[in-house]
C-alpha cells in the first residue's frame, strides 16, 4: 500500500527524478546547497569509520541488506547502493553500549550504508556518532529480531560546513522494542529520516529526538512509522531549540494506520522551543488512519517562547537569569535525553547545549 | 537599620490599555521578628505589592522606596532581591518541566549563599524538610509544580522558606485552597520560620482563617492601593464579623 507522501521505494537509481523542491518531502529542504547529492556516482567517500565493534561487508543484493531498507529517494538509493555495506551484527546482552563514530575531514561527498542486525533477545545500545567537516549522504538498515531491546543514537556533531542526509528505516520484530534517538547539533544542513515498520504483532517503537539549531542552521526530521502489524505502538517525541538568525527546523511526522492493524497505539508530539527572533520551525503532524480499532492516536505540536513565569519564579529563589534559562532548557530536553541512558554521552550533550545557548557571553 | 521598609509606595501594572496605577502609596514598617498581617477585598492590590516587591517584569514601581535592611531594592534585579534576603512564597506557583525539586533546592540554595551546599547534610537537610511538610523523599526527583496537588505546591513553597531561610518571607495567600490538615502542616512551617526570633513576615490573606494558626503581630486592612486601617491581632476578629464594608463603596461592598 502506497500513500500520498510515502510511494513505493526503489533500489534503482533510475526509478527517481532530481527534486525540484515541488514534491512534498523536498518542499522544506534548501535543495540548491544539494546538488551534488543527486548526480554524483555511488561510491564509498572519504569518511574515517572507527569502532571497537567488530563490523563485517555486505555486498549490494547479500542478505540481510536490502531486507529492511527500500530506498524512498534519490539520495537513499544512491547510499544504500554503495558496493560495500557496513554490516554490525548483535547477538547478546550487553551492558556497554556499541559505538561507531564517522569523522569527515573534507567536502567530498560520501556515501554510506550500515545494516545493524539485532538477534533475538539481544539488548544493546548503539550510538552512531557523526562528526568533523563532510557532505554525507547516509543509509542505516535496522533490524530487530524477536524479543530483541536496541536502542540506537544517531549523533549528528558535525563542524560547520556539513551537508548530511541520512535515512534510517527499521523493522522492528515480534515482541520487541526499538528507540531510536536522533541528536542533531552541528552541521550547515542536516535532513535526517527516521522510518519505522514492523515485522510482526508485539512490537514496540520509540522515536525520540532533540535539535538545536542556531543562525543559518538547517536541522530537518522526517519520521515514518507505518504501523503495518496489529496491537503495535509508537510514541514519537522530538524537542527543538532555535536560537538565531536564519535557524530553522523542519519536523515531519507521518503515522500510517494500516486497515488490518487493529490493536495499535501511538502518540507523536514536537516541542519547539524559540530562544531568538528570526527563527522558523515548521512542525507538520500528520496521522492517517484506514481502521477504528485502535487503542489510541494523537498528535500534538507546539512552539513557545521561554516562559516569562518560569523565570520569574527560578530568579525570585536567587537563580540569576541565565542559569534560569539555561535550567529551563535542560529540562525541556531532560526526559529525551536521560533515555539515551549513555552517562558520559548525557553529560556532554548538556554541556553542548549550553554552548549552544552561549551562556558564557551572556550576562 | 534592620527591617524592611516600604516608603510611599505607588505601583503600576503594564497592560494593553496602557499603564494602570494599583498601589497608591503604601508605607509598611516591618522588623525582624514580626509577622504583619494584610488583609483586604479581592483587587485591592494585596498581590501586587507582593509580586512589586519581588520584582516581577509585570510591575513597575513608579515612586517610593523599598529597603532590606538598609538596602534599595528597587533597583535591584529579581534575583538580587533574593540574595538580599527576600523570598515570595507564590499563590500560584510555576512548573518547571525536566528541573528536579532537588535541583531547584541545591541551585538556588548555592545561590543565595554564594557557595554550593556541602553535599551530604544538604540531603539529609532537604528530607528532614520535606519530612516536617509530610512529602516523601520521592518528591525531590519530581519536576518543580509538575503535577503538584494545590497543597503540595504549598507546601514546598514553605520548605523553600525553611532551606533558604531568608530574612524577609512575603506569602502570597498561601493559605488559598489548602483543606484544614494542609493548612496546619503549612502554619507550622512558617511558625518554625518566625520562631527563629529575627525574621520577618509580610503574610497576605484574603481570610482569617490562617491567623487561627499564625498570631500576627500587626494587621493592615489594604483596600484600593493602599493600607487604610492598622492594629493587633484583635483587628482581625472584627474583620471576620464585619468583612471590608466599612472602607469600601457601597458599590463593592
Amino acid at each position: 500500500m502506497t500513500t500520498e507522501l510515502h510511494p513505493q521505494g526503489s533500489f534503482d537509481v533510475a526509478d527517481f527524478a532530481v527534486p525540484t523542491g515541488k514534491e512534498e518531502v523536498w518542499r522544506f529542504t534548501p535543495l540548491d546547497r544539494l546538488g551534488e547529492f543527486f548526480n554524483a556516482p555511488a561510491d564509498s567517500g572519504s569518511l574515517t569509520l572507527t569502532t571497537d565493534a567488530h563490523l563485517e561487508v555486505l555486498g549490494v543484493g547479500e542478505a540481510v541488506r536490502g531486507t529492511v531498507l527500500v530506498p524512498p529517494e534519490l539520495p537513499s538509493a544512491l547510499a544504500a547502493g554503495v558496493a560495500e555495506a557496513d554490516y554490525l551484527v548483535l547477538d547478546s546482552v550487553a551492558d556497554q553500549p556499541v559505538r561507531i563514530t564517522m569523522t569527515g575531514d573534507s567536502h567530498h561527498l560520501s556515501h554510506q550504508h550500515l545494516v545493524i542486525d539485532a538477534k533475538p533477545y539481544s539488548q544493546t545500545t548503539v550510538l552512531l556518532t557523526y562528526q568533523g567537516l563532510a557532505h554525507h549522504n547516509a543509509t542505516t538498515e535496522i533490524l530487530v529480531g524477536e524479543g530483541a531491546h536496541l536502542s540506537v543514537v544517531s549523533l549528528h556533531d558535525w563542524d560547520p560546513g556539513t551537508l548530511h542526509l541520512g535515512h534510517t528505516q527499521a523493522r522492528v520484530g515480534k515482541d520487541a522494542t526499538y528507540r531510536h534517538i536522533v541528536v542533531s547539533l552541528g552541521g550547515d544542513l542536516v535532513r535526517a529520516n527516521s522510518f519505522v515498520s514492523y515485522e510482526a504483532p508485539g512490537g514496540r517503537a520509540e522515536l525520540l529526538g532533540v535539535y538545536f539549531a542556531d543562525a543559518a542552521q538547517h536541522l530537518e526530521h522526517r519520521l515514518f512509522v507505518d504501523h503495518n502489524q496489529p496491537k503495535t505502538t509508537s510514541h514519537v517525541d522530538y524537542r527543538g531549540a532555535l536560537n538565531g538568525t536564519g535557524a530553522t527546523s523542519i519536523w515531519v511526522g507521518d503515522v500510517l494506520i494500516r486497515s488490518h492493524g487493529e490493536g495499535i497505539n501511538t502518540y507523536e508530539t514536537n516541542k519547539i522551543l524559540l530562544l531568538s527572533e528570526g527563527c522558523r520551525a515548521e512542525a507538520v503532524p500528520n496521522l492517517e488512519i484506514e481502521t477504528g480499532e485502535i487503542l489510541g492516536a494523537g498528535h500534538s505540536a507546539s512552539t513557545g517562547r521561554f516562559d516569562p513565569e518560569q523565570l520569574f519564579y527560578l530568579r525570585s529563589r536567587g537563580i540569576s537569569e541565565s542559569e534560569a534559562r539555561r535550567m529551563v532548557v535542560r529540562g525541556f530536553f531532560a526526559s529525551i535525553l536521560s533515555a539515551i541512558n549513555i552517562d558520559d554521552v548525557e553529560e556532554s550533550l548538556l554541556r553542548r547545549i549550553d554552548e549552544e545557548l552561549g551562556f558564557d557571553k551572556e550576562k | 537599620m534592620n527591617c524592611l521598609e516600604i516608603k510611599n509606595l505607588h505601583v503600576s501594572v503594564y497592560t494593553d490599555e496602557g499603564d494602570k496605577e494599583i498601589l497608591k502609596g503604601v508605607d509598611l514598617v516591618i522588623n525582624p521578628g514580626e509577622v504583619h498581617a494584610i488583609m483586604g477585598p479581592n483587587g485591592s492590590g494585596k498581590s501586587t505589592l507582593a509580586y512589586a516587591l519581588a520584582g516581577h517584569p509585570k510591575y513597575a514601581i513608579t515612586g517610593g522606596s523599598v529597603s532590606l535592611d538598609g538596602t534599595d531594592l528597587v533597583g535591584l534585579s529579581v534575583d538580587e532581591r533574593a540574595k538580599a534576603g527576600l523570598f515570595l512564597a507564590m499563590q500560584y506557583p510555576v512548573e518547571i518541566p525536566g528541573v528536579s525539586v532537588a535541583n531547584f533546592l541545591r541551585t538556588a540554595k548555592t545561590a543565595i549563599d554564594g557557595e554550593a551546599p556541602p553535599v551530604r547534610t544538604w540531603v539529609k537537610k532537604v528530607n528532614e524538610s520535606l519530612a516536617t511538610m509530610q512529602l516523601d523523599q520521592g518528591f525531590s526527583a519530581r519536576s518543580v509544580n509538575e503535577g503538584f496537588s494545590g497543597g503540595e505546591k504549598k507546601r514546598n513553597e514553605i520548605v523553600q522558606l525553611d532551606l533558604l531561610n531568608p530574612k524577609y518571607a512575603i506569602l502570597d495567600e498561601t493559605d488559598s485552597g489548602l483543606d484544614i490538615d494542609a493548612l496546619k502542616i503549612v502554619s507550622e512551617g512558617v511558625n518554625r520560620y518566625v520562631g527563629q526570633g529575627d525574621r520577618g513576615v509580610l503574610l497576605i490573606t484574603h481570610y482569617t482563617r490562617i491567623l487561627n494558626y499564625i498570631k500576627p503581630t500587626f494587621v493592615h486592612v489594604f483596600v484600593d492601593g493602599r493600607i487604610v486601617e492598622q492594629g493587633d491581632s484583635s483587628l482581625a476578629d472584627s474583620l471576620e464579623k464585619t468583612g471590608y464594608a466599612a472602607w469600601v463603596g457601597e458599590d463593592n461592598a
